[in-house]
C-alpha cells in the first residue's frame, strides 16, 4: 500500500475508535495490539488475525449502538463469545473489529412451570444447568466445552454434544433469539410459543455463525431432569464390530440418552490423565446411556447389555453409582484435552457419516495415517454418525500441519463421498471454507449468499466465514488437481 | 434429470420467464391453508417414491409426491414412524405438502415440529436449478440450515423436490388416561406435569375432558399412570380421539363459526374468552370467537404468542402479521429465491 492509500485507512480507524469511545466506557474498548492479541484466535489456533479494536459492550443498547457505527463506516464486525469454537469462526477479520458478548451474562428468567430460561448471549452453557438445578430442570445440549462456552456461541454454531441423539442439538432446545441486524434494527425469531409465523428465521439464524445478526437474548427450552441415568460400557476387539452394535441398538428400537464411541488409540491417551476405568486392550469402547424412571433404566439397560453382547462385546460393564456414571463420561468429554497431552498439537475434525459407513471410515482414515505419516485417534458421536478424528501433528516441525490440514481434508472429502458432512456440529467458519466447495454447487452457494444478503447486503457479519465464493472454489479446485499446497492468505469478501 | 422432475422444472422455468404464478399442490388436503391460493396448479404427485430408508438409520428420503400413507405404512413395518404426527385432515397428503406446511400433531409437545426433523431437502428454485440442502444424517451444520426454513415455507421459495427426515422407534406402550377438569384445571394439571419427568407424549383439553397420552417402556407408563391416576381409554377409543384431534375432525373445527388457531406460552393463564380446546399442554389453544380480529390477536400477543384464523369468513389475514422489518427481511429473502414471486403467490403472506 502506498501512503496515499494508509491515509484514508488510518483516518477511517480513528473515526471508528472515536465513535465507539463514545459507545463504551474506556475499559471496554481494547485497540493496543497487546490488548487484542488473546482475541487473535479462538480455540482453532492454527488460524490467527490481528482486529483494529475489541469492544466489549455490557447492555443491549451498547450492542445496537456499536452496530450502527460498523453499518455506517463500513466496518467488518465479527461477533464472539467464550472464542472455545473449534473451526476459527470467531477469527478476526482484517480491517474488522471483534464484538465480544462476555459481558453480557445474565440470566433473565428462569420460569420452572414454563420449563424456559431467558438468557443474555455470554451465560456459560453449563451455568443455565446450574442455575435451572434447583427446580429439576436442566439444558440439554452438552458440548464438551460447556464449561466454558457460551449459549451465543452455541446459537452460532449450533452446537451439539454427547446426548443430541434423544435430546436434540441447539436448534432443537431454543424457543427464540432477540438480537438486531447490522443496520441496529431490532429482530427476534420464536419465543415463548412453540411456532410463529411467516418463514421459520429462527432455525436459519441458529448456526449461522455470526453471519446474518446479532444475538442479544435467547430463550431456551429446559427439560425436566430424568430421576436416574446409567451408562453400559462396552468393549470391542473390532472397531467395525463396535459400529455393528451401534446399528444394533437403534434397530432394537432403543434411543439412548447418549451413545458415544472410541478406538483405543484415544482410550490409551484419556486414561492416564483421566483414570475414567477404560478398558484399554479393547480396539473400541462403546458408551451408551439409559435415563428415565428407575424402573425403566433397568428394562433398557438389560437390552442395552443384551445387544450389544449380541453384538460381539468382549466385556460390559454398567455403572453402579452416579460418580462411577460422570467417570465413564469423564474420558469421552476430555478427550481433546487429552489429545493435547499426548501430542505437542491436534487437529480436531467434525464430519458427519450415515452410520452404516462408520467401518469404511474408520479403515480408510487408518490408511490416512500412514500416507500422511500423522497419528489419528477416534472419539465419536456414535449415535449420530459425528466422528471426531483427532490428527496428531507438531506444528514446530516444519511441513506437519500441512500434512494434518490435507490429512483433515481427505477425511471431510470422504465423508461427502459417503453421504456425509464436512461439519456436524463445529461449524465452518474459516477452517473448512475449502472443503464447502466439495459439498455443495456453486448454484447452492449462491443460494447462501442470497440468504446472506437478504440479511446482510454490505457483507459485514464476519466477512469471509462459512460460505467460499465461487472464485476461492475455482482456486481450491485448481490446486486440488495439483495437489499442491494449501494456500493460507487473502479471504476473500463479500 | 429424471423424466418427470425434468418436466416440473420445465413448467417452473416458463413460468419465471413469463413471470406467471404456479400454485404448487400435492394432495390437496391443505388448500384451506394460507392466505391466497394463485396461479396455475403444478401437481406434484407424479414425482413419488421412496429414495432411501435404512431403519437402522433412522433416516428416510422420498420424493415430494409420495403418499403420507405410503411412508406411514413402510416405516410401521419396522417399527417406527415420523413422531411429529403429520395431520392428514381426513384425505391423503404428500409428503411434500407436510414438509411445506410444517404443521404438526397433538405429539408436537414432547417430540418437537415437522422442522425438529427435517435432515435435508431438495429444492427446484426459480431457475429451474435443483439445489440440495442439509443431507441424510442426524448433524449437520454445513451452510445455512434452508431445509429447515423450506418447512412450513408453504412452498414461497421453491419446490421441495425431495425430503429426508429423521425418524423414531414407535413407542412400545400407549395409554390414555381421561379427567374431567375444567379449562383452567386442565391447563395448571398440563403446565405442573411437564414440568416433571413423566412419559406424557400428548395432553389435550375438550368439552371438560382432559385427556393424556403416555408413551414410553412398558414401566414408564405403569409408574407414570400410578402417579396420575384418572380413568384409562380403551386403546381402540383412545386412537380414535387422538387421530381426530390430529386430523382436526372434531365436531369444533366443522362449524361455521370463526376458529381462532392460538399459539401461545404454554402456562399464559385462560383469558376470560377461554378456549374451546387446548393442546400440547397450553401452548395451543383454539378459539371460537366472532370478535374483531385485532382483539383476538392482541389477545394472543399478550399472552406470548400469535394467532391464526384458521377457518370461517376471513375478516382480514389468515396468519398473525409480521413486524416490519420481520415483514421487510421476508420480502428480501423471497427476493433472492423467487424474485418474480412465481411459487404459490401470496399464500404465506399476501404481498409475497
Amino acid at each position: 500500500m502506498t501512503a496515499a492509500e494508509l491515509a484514508p485507512a488510518r483516518d477511517k480507524r480513528r473515526d471508528l475508535l472515536t465513535a465507539l469511545a463514545t459507545i463504551v466506557p474506556s475499559e471496554s474498548l481494547l485497540a493496543s495490539p497487546e490488548q487484542t492479541a488473546p482475541f487473535e484466535c479462538d480455540g482453532l489456533a492454527a488460524f490467527r488475525q490481528s482486529p483494529l479494536a475489541v469492544v466489549l459492550p455490557d447492555t443491549e443498547d451498547q450492542v445496537r449502538r456499536v452496530l450502527r457505527v460498523c453499518h455506517d463506516l463500513a466496518v467488518p464486525l465479527v461477533a464472539r463469545g467464550a472464542g472455545t469454537g473449534l473451526s476459527g469462526g470467531a477469527m478476526p477479520c482484517a480491517g474488522g473489529i471483534v464484538l465480544s458478548l462476555a459481558k453480557l451474562t445474565r440470566i433473565h428468567e428462569i420460569d420452572p412451570l414454563a420449563c424456559i430460561a431467558r438468557v443474555q448471549p455470554g451465560v456459560r452453557n453449563l451455568a443455565v444447568s446450574e442455575a435451572a438445578a434447583p427446580h429439576g430442570l436442566y439444558y440439554a445440549p452438552d458440548p464438551s466445552s460447556q464449561i466454558a462456552c457460551s449459549i451465543g456461541g452455541n446459537v452460532a454454531e449450533n452446537s451439539g454434544g454427547v446426548h443430541c441423539l434423544k435430546y436434540g442439538l441447539t436448534v432443537h432446545n431454543v424457543l427464540g433469539v432477540r438480537g438486531y441486524t447490522i443496520d441496529g434494527e431490532p429482530i427476534a425469531f420464536g419465543g415463548a410459543a412453540l411456532d410463529s409465523p411467516g418463514l421459520d428465521l429462527l432455525a436459519l439464524t441458529i448456526g449461522s455463525e455470526g453471519l446474518l445478526m446479532v444475538v442479544t437474548e435467547v430463550t431456551l427450552k429446559l427439560v425436566p431432569r430424568p430421576k436416574l441415568a446409567r451408562v453400559v460400557m462396552a468393549s470391542f476387539d473390532d472397531v467395525v464390530k463396535a459400529g455393528n452394535a451401534v446399528a444394533a441398538i437403534i434397530a432394537a428400537g432403543i434411543i439412548p440418552a447418549g451413545l458415544e464411541m472410541m478406538d483405543r488409540k484415544a482410550t490409551n491417551a484419556v486414561e492416564p490423565f483421566v483414570r475414567a476405568g477404560y478398558d484399554l486392550t479393547a480396539e473400541a469402547i462403546l458408551l451408551a446411556e439409559s435415563d428415565g424412571t428407575p424402573d425403566e433404566v433397568a428394562d433398557e439397560i438389560a437390552q442395552l447389555e443384551q445387544v450389544v453382547k449380541a453384538a460381539g462385546s468382549t466385556q460390559c460393564v454398567v455403572s453402579q453409582s452416579e460418580a462411577e456414571r460422570l467417570r465413564f463420561w469423564s474420558g469421552r468429554k476430555n478427550a481433546f484435552p487429552a489429545a493435547g497431552r499426548v501430542s505437542p498439537d491436534y487437529y480436531c475434525m467434525d464430519g458427519t457419516i450415515p452410520r452404516k459407513h462408520l467401518g469404511r471410515v474408520l479403515g480408510a482414515i487408518e490408511d490416512m495415517e500412514k500416507k500422511y505419516n500423522l497419528r489419528c485417534m477416534n472419539v465419536f458421536h456414535a449415535g449420530d454418525g459425528n466422528l471426531h478424528p483427532l490428527i496428531l501433528f507438531d506444528a514446530n516441525q516444519p511441513g506437519e500441519w500441512e500434512r494434518a490440514d490435507r490429512f483433515g481434508a481427505d477425511i471431510l472429502e470422504l465423508c461427502v463421498g459417503l453421504g456425509g458432512t464436512i461439519t456436524g456440529e463445529h461449524g465452518v467458519g474459516i477452517e473448512k471454507i475449502n472443503s464447502m466447495c466439495v459439498q455443495f454447487a456453486p448454484e447452492e452457494r449462491e443460494a447462501f449468499f442470497g440468504v446472506k444478503r437478504a440479511f446482510d447486503a454490505g457483507g459485514l457479519l464476519n466477512p469471509g466465514k462459512a460460505i467460499p465464493t465461487l472464485a476461492r472454489c475455482a482456486e481450491y479446485g485448481k490446486m486440488h488437481v495439483h495437489h499442491g499446497q494449501l494456500p493460507f492468505a487473502d479471504i476473500p469478501r463479500f | 434429470m429424471e423424466p418427470v422432475l425434468a418436466q416440473l422444472r420445465d413448467r417452473i422455468v416458463a413460468a419465471h420467464a413469463a413471470k406467471t404464478p404456479l400454485r404448487l399442490r400435492g394432495g390437496g388436503t391443505k388448500d384451506f391453508y394460507g392466505e391466497q391460493l394463485n396461479g396455475e396448479i403444478l401437481d406434484t404427485r407424479a414425482h413419488a417414491g421412496i429414495v432411501d430408508y435404512e431403519p437402522s438409520e433412522l433416516v428416510i428420503t422420498a420424493r415430494c409426491g409420495t403418499a403420507l400413507s405410503q411412508i406411514d405404512a413402510t416405516l410401521a413395518r419396522h417399527g417406527q414412524f415420523l413422531a411429529f404426527e403429520p395431520p392428514a385432515f381426513g384425505g391423503d397428503p404428500t409428503i411434500g405438502g407436510v414438509v411445506a406446511a410444517g404443521l404438526s400433531g397433538p405429539r408436537r409437545m414432547s417430540a418437537g415440529a415437522a422442522r425438529d426433523f427435517v435432515l435435508g431437502a431438495s429444492l427446484l428454485n426459480a431457475r429451474g436449478e435443483l439445489l440440495h440442502f442439509g443431507g441424510q444424517v442426524m448433524k449437520n451444520v454445513a451452510g445455512f440450515d434452508v431445509s429447515r426454513v423450506l418447512c412450513g415455507s408453504l412452498g414461497i421459495l421453491g419446490l421441495i423436490t425431495q425430503v429426508s427426515l429423521k425418524v423414531l422407534p414407535r413407542p412400545r406402550v400407549q395409554a390414555t388416561l381421561r379427567f374431567e377438569f375444567d379449562g383452567a384445571g386442565a391447563l395448571e394439571r398440563f403446565n405442573t406435569w411437564r414440568a416433571q419427568p413423566l412419559p406424557i407424549s400428548a395432553t389435550a383439553w375438550h368439552a371438560g375432558i382432559a385427556s393424556v397420552r403416555l408413551a414410553g417402556s412398558p414401566s414408564a407408563v405403569r409408574a407414570a399412570r400410578d402417579t396420575l391416576g384418572g380413568e384409562t381409554l380403551d386403546e381402540a377409543r383412545a386412537d380414535d380421539w387422538w387421530s381426530s384431534l390430529r386430523d382436526q375432525r372434531l365436531p369444533l373445527f366443522r362449524e361455521n363459526a370463526r376458529l381462532w388457531r392460538l399459539s401461545l406460552a404454554a402456562t399464559a393463564p385462560l383469558d376470560a374468552a377461554g378456549a374451546d380446546l387446548i393442546e400440547w399442554s397450553g401452548a395451543l389453544r383454539w378459539l371460537r370467537s366472532d370478535g374483531p380480529a385485532a382483539e383476538i390477536r392482541a389477545l394472543a400477543e399478550r399472552a406470548g404468542g400469535t394467532a391464526a384464523l384458521w377457518h370461517g369468513e376471513r375478516n382480514g389475514p389468515m396468519f398473525h402479521p409480521l413486524t416490519a422489518s420481520n415483514l421487510a427481511l421476508h420480502r428480501r429473502l423471497k427476493n433472492e429465491f423467487d424474485p418474480h414471486a412465481i411459487f404459490n403467490r401470496g399464500r404465506l403472506i399476501s404481498e409475497l
